[in-house]
């Protein structure tokens, strides 16, 4: 996991269950999914494939699917499922209705 | 010896294993057990004094196309390297059952824990007069073919002689024969039987064969020819036959069939009857520690003289070897396809029909020797003959072997129709050769993920992303796939599922939905998936079908649908968004025009395009302009970005143009209106033309409506003009404008209702059959004619303009960006 300091990103009900938004901390892109089992995950926002936005993918309680070229991350790991390169993941978590990104 | 391949047996002790012949069967066997990290000291008995030879090459060994050396399978080193103790050229006399040894020519006992008889064939000889000469067993002049010494013996002698006589025409015969032509001029084949390879084909195949025998190679044929005596003192001179017929010649050489080698196993009192007794783990029957495998092994009443089960028989006994529980050989459909002789033959299951019922499929074009016979019972392939013309073999053979449903129009199992000209066979193709034109990916990176431990099509195809573009390789993906497992994929039971995370085919997936009333996408992975794990790729092809079922009551998860239905356009790779309005049959008006181009001009839009559906499309919006675009735009969506449908393409019709026989441009607006934004499981794209010029290319669209003089319409269905490319089938002719709609949406909810997900018209209307579709949408022939019309219009009703919902965002950020918009592949602004 890459160490970013701790930042509130706004209420968790900016993020509809099962979708991500991409946010930006520190000059880096993330993007943030809200997962149908009600927890949080971050990984960066760029597909390494080609450049394809994250958070317009669609998810599952274990995967994020790239919208542009449909390749597959982990989003507890950042592992791809089809010999990409891998994603960032970021500490997330949810406090008081808040997202609160990095530790 | 036998370092590495020790195997402890209960006591700890290493196990002795004994392999009785050193053919393909018992080799294939032992390789099989060393890839299981077997753990035995392996000690095998071969009567011909060499390593382990391709038994089928020897008549390539005679035809001069192929070395000694290139037949061989495992050479002496080979044995060595595996700690395999070989005793070339020794006979096994006997088997001691009891005492758990096997008694050799040299008077040595060899004991074993585990014995695996191999023993295989020998050719068979007729009874003939003068064949034996009783001081060195064949006559001088005759041979058997069946031997690397046979061979060698044959070739020899055959160099000095002119005139040969093979006697047999089955495989081997024809084979033997198109191989001495190498080396004598003039070759004989008499055939006891009425035609050549009786066995695998009908009389009248056996006889195209045997008329491109003679025509093509010219080999002389005789049927119905029984040899009765070998002619001729000291050297052969010619063969009489029953006939009184004398055919002058100085080479025999006999192929007249193999029989099991069980002589030794049945008088060491082991089960023989026509070949040694195993049971479904290969084990000799009442025996617990001794196997056959191969040509001698009689299973099931079965014996196979084919070498694909012979591989099947060596996995099972491999695993029950080594101890792998639960295995079972069952039996081997059969089905062979090779070159006899030169000539393409492929035979399998039934050569006749049995019962009135059968279907059989003929085609015979005696001009090219191409001859093909299908038998077909209960639309499953129970048999095939195909001479001249391999071109089919592979698939019909996949679908005998797999009991597979058969394309409605037969003719498709014969013949490549509408597909490229002539298969591409994965050997012949090399490993950096493209395969997936779409996402680059090379036959090497397929067999790489093959051999990786991908063995199933769609396995593989995930992983390389091979044929998940466009799809039009995925017949190609498929053989490259099954090339690289060794002849057939494992079957992915997944590739019936609906959706990859569900696992029921659609009628199953539907019929629960219904029960349980299951109105949302994350509701049917929490009560049809056991442990309820969502699956992202599933996620679309659910909500479409619950929209499709539900309509109004369905309940919408936002994120169950992919990015660009949430947010009605399309995604561009530099992850902006397309903007189609609606434009009805490609008809628009100055006031149209006008606000597009205000709006064009106003956003920056960076691309102005027309489509191929008559639109004007709006290219790179980035995401949160797109409400303010609509609204400046005034216009409905033209559902540019879904698996919906589409647009209705037009031609003028007959309000301008000379020709126009109908009015195209109305009926096309008309059935826009009625059909917009109806979901589907993959795209509906239709046309209407006004007369059968097809300026509007109906005949290449989902459904295409055509006016003929008189006032009619014809409706075609299942056309593509994509990667695919189809003409539709006709569905039906009709008299008014009314019936054409009525008609369309009748049909569209049959594909709705029943095609898979992602299945286009092009696929689905063959894979049901036009005439069966005729049947239900026209005829009305299973009486849901009217529930089709009424679901189709409860659809029609729930239509809601999508890009009103610029006013009120259906989600929070609904239109928020998702990009850092720096990085990205920059698409350059056209001016």
């Amino acid at each position: 996991m890459k160490t970013l300091a701790l930042t509130a990103l706004g209420p968790i009900t900016d993020i509809p269950p099962g979708e991500g938004r991409t946010y930006a901390v520190d000059g880096e892109m993330i993007a943030v999914f809200h997962l149908r089992d009600g927890s949080l995950r971050a990984v960066s926002a760029v597909c390494p494939h080609k450049g394809g936005p994250l958070a317009d993918g669609q998810i599952d309680n274990k995967v994020v699917v790239c919208p542009l070229h449909l390749y597959a991350w982990d989003l507890a790991t950042g592992c791809s499922q089809s010999g990409q390169p891998s994603i960032n993941v970021y500490p997330v978590r949810e406090d008081e209705g808040r997202i609160l990104l990095g530790e | 010896m036998a370092v590495q391949t020790s195997q402890k047996g209960p006591t700890g002790m290493t196990q002795k294993l004994v392999v009785i012949g050193n053919g393909m069967a018992g080799a294939r066997t032992v390789e099989e057990i060393l890839a299981r990290n077997g753990d035995f000291s392996v000690t095998m008995f071969g009567d011909e004094p060499y390593g382990n030879y391709n038994r089928i090459m020897l008549s390539n060994l005679l035809a001069g196309v192929e070395t000694e050396e290139g037949i061989f399978l495992n050479d002496l080193a080979w044995y060595q390297e595996n700690g395999i103790t070989l005793n070339a050229g020794v006979k096994v006399e006997r088997i001691d059952s009891e005492a758990r040894t096997v008694h050799d020519s040299n008077g040595v006992a060899t004991p074993y824990d585990k014995l695996i008889i191999a023993t295989g064939s020998y050719s068979w000889t007729p009874p003939m007069k003068n064949v034996h000469n009783p001081k060195r067993g064949y006559h001088q002049g005759v041979f058997a073919f069946r031997t690397l010494d046979d061979t060698r013996g044959m070739i020899r002698y055959a160099r000095d002689h002119e005139r040969a006589v093979v006697i047999g025409g089955g495989l081997l015969g024809l084979e033997a024969a198109r191989g001495l032509q190498n080396h004598v001029s003039h070759v004989t084949l008499l055939h006891a039987m009425g035609h050549l390879m009786e066995r695998q084909l009908d009389e009248k195949a056996g006889q195209m064969l045997q008329a491109s025998v003679e025509g093509k190679l010219g080999i002389e044929v005789i049927t119905n020819a029984m040899t009765t005596e070998i002619l001729g003192k000291d050297r052969v001179t010619g063969v009489k036959l029953a006939d009184g017929r004398v055919i002058e010649c100085d080479v025999v050489v006999i192929a007249a069939g193999i029989r099991p080698n069980t002589e030794m196993v049945a008088n060491s009192g082991l089960p023989v009857e026509r070949g040694i007794v195993v049971d479904d783990q290969m084990r000799v029957e009442g025996q617990r520690d001794i196997y056959s495998v191969g040509e001698c092994a009689q299973h099931r009443g079965s014996l196979y003289g084919l070498v694909a089960p012979l591989w099947d028989q060596a996995k099972v006994l491999a695993d029950h070897i080594t101890g792998t529980t639960g295995v079972a050989y069952t039996g081997s459909k059969l089905s062979t396809k090779l070159k006899v002789a030169g000539i393409d033959v492929a035979s399998m299951g039934l050569i006749a029909p049995e019962r009135d019922e059968d279907e059989v499929i003929v085609y015979n074009e005696p001009k090219k020797g191409i001859y093909k016979q299908l038998i077909i019972r209960d639309d499953v392939l129970v048999g095939a003959t195909l001479v001249g013309d391999n071109s089919k073999a592979a698939s019909l053979i996949q679908a005998f072997d797999r009991g597979t449903a058969l394309p409605e129009e037969r003719a498709e199992l014969i013949f490549d129709i509408g597909g490229p000209a002539g298969e591409v066979a994965p050997a012949e193709m090399a490993d950096d050769a493209q395969v997936c034109n779409c996402n680059g990916v090379s036959k090497g990176a397929i067999c790489g993920a093959v051999s990786a431990g991908c063995k199933t099509v769609s396995g593989v195809m995930d992983k390389t992303r091979a044929g998940k573009g466009c799809g039009t390789c995925k017949p190609l993906v498929q053989r490259i796939v099954e090339w690289a497992n060794g002849g057939a994929a494992e079957e992915d039971p997944a590739a019936s599922w609906y959706v990859p995370g569900v696992p029921m085919p659609k009628p199953e997936l539907m019929a629960a939905i219904r029960k349980y009333e299951l109105k949302s996408v994350s509701s049917v992975f929490d009560k049809l998936v056991p442990g309820g794990q969502h699956d992202a790729k599933s996620k679309m092809g659910l909500a479409s079908l619950l929209k499709m079922m539900w309509a109004d009551q369905y309940v919408d998860e936002r994120d169950a649908r992919f990015i660009n239905d949430r947010v009605h356009g399309n995604i561009q790779k530099d992850g902006t968004f397309s903007v189609v309005p609606q434009m009805k049959g490609g008809v628009t008006t100055p006031s149209e025009l006008k606000r597009i181009a205000e709006v064009a001009e106003k956003y920056q839009v960076p691309m102005v395009k027309l489509t191929g559906g008559q639109r004007i499309d709006l290219l790179g919006i980035p995401k949160e302009k797109l409400p303010a675009i609509w609204a400046d735009l005034d216009m409905p969506s033209g559902y540019a970005y879904a698996k919906s449908f589409r647009t209705v393409k037009t031609c003028v019709g007959s309000d301008f143009c000379r020709f126009g026989v109908g009015d195209s441009t109305a009926l096309g607006i008309a059935i826009e209106e009625r059909f917009q934004g109806l979901e589907g499981p993959g795209k509906m794209k239709l046309a209407v033309t006004g007369c059968p010029r097809n300026c509007a290319e109906a005949y290449v669209k989902d459904l295409g409506v055509v006016a003929i003089d008189g006032g009619r319409w014809e409706i075609y269905v299942g056309g593509a003009a994509g990667a695919h490319i189809r003409k539709g089938d006709l569905l039906t002719t009709v008299g008014s404008a009314e019936e054409v709609i009525r008609l369309t949406g009748r049909f569209l909810q049959y594909y709705r209702e029943n095609a898979n997900w992602l299945e286009r018209t092009y696929s689905f209307v063959p894979r049901i059959g036009i005439d069966r579709i005729r049947e239900i949408v026209v005829d009305d022939s299973d009486g849901i004619a009217a529930a089709l019309d009424a679901a189709v219009e409860e659809a029609v009703q729930s239509y809601k303009d999508p890009w009103k919902e610029r006013a009120v965002p259906a989600t929070p950020g609904q239109f928020r960006t998702s990009l850092p918009l720096t990085v990205l592949p920059q698409v350059p602004v056209r001016s």
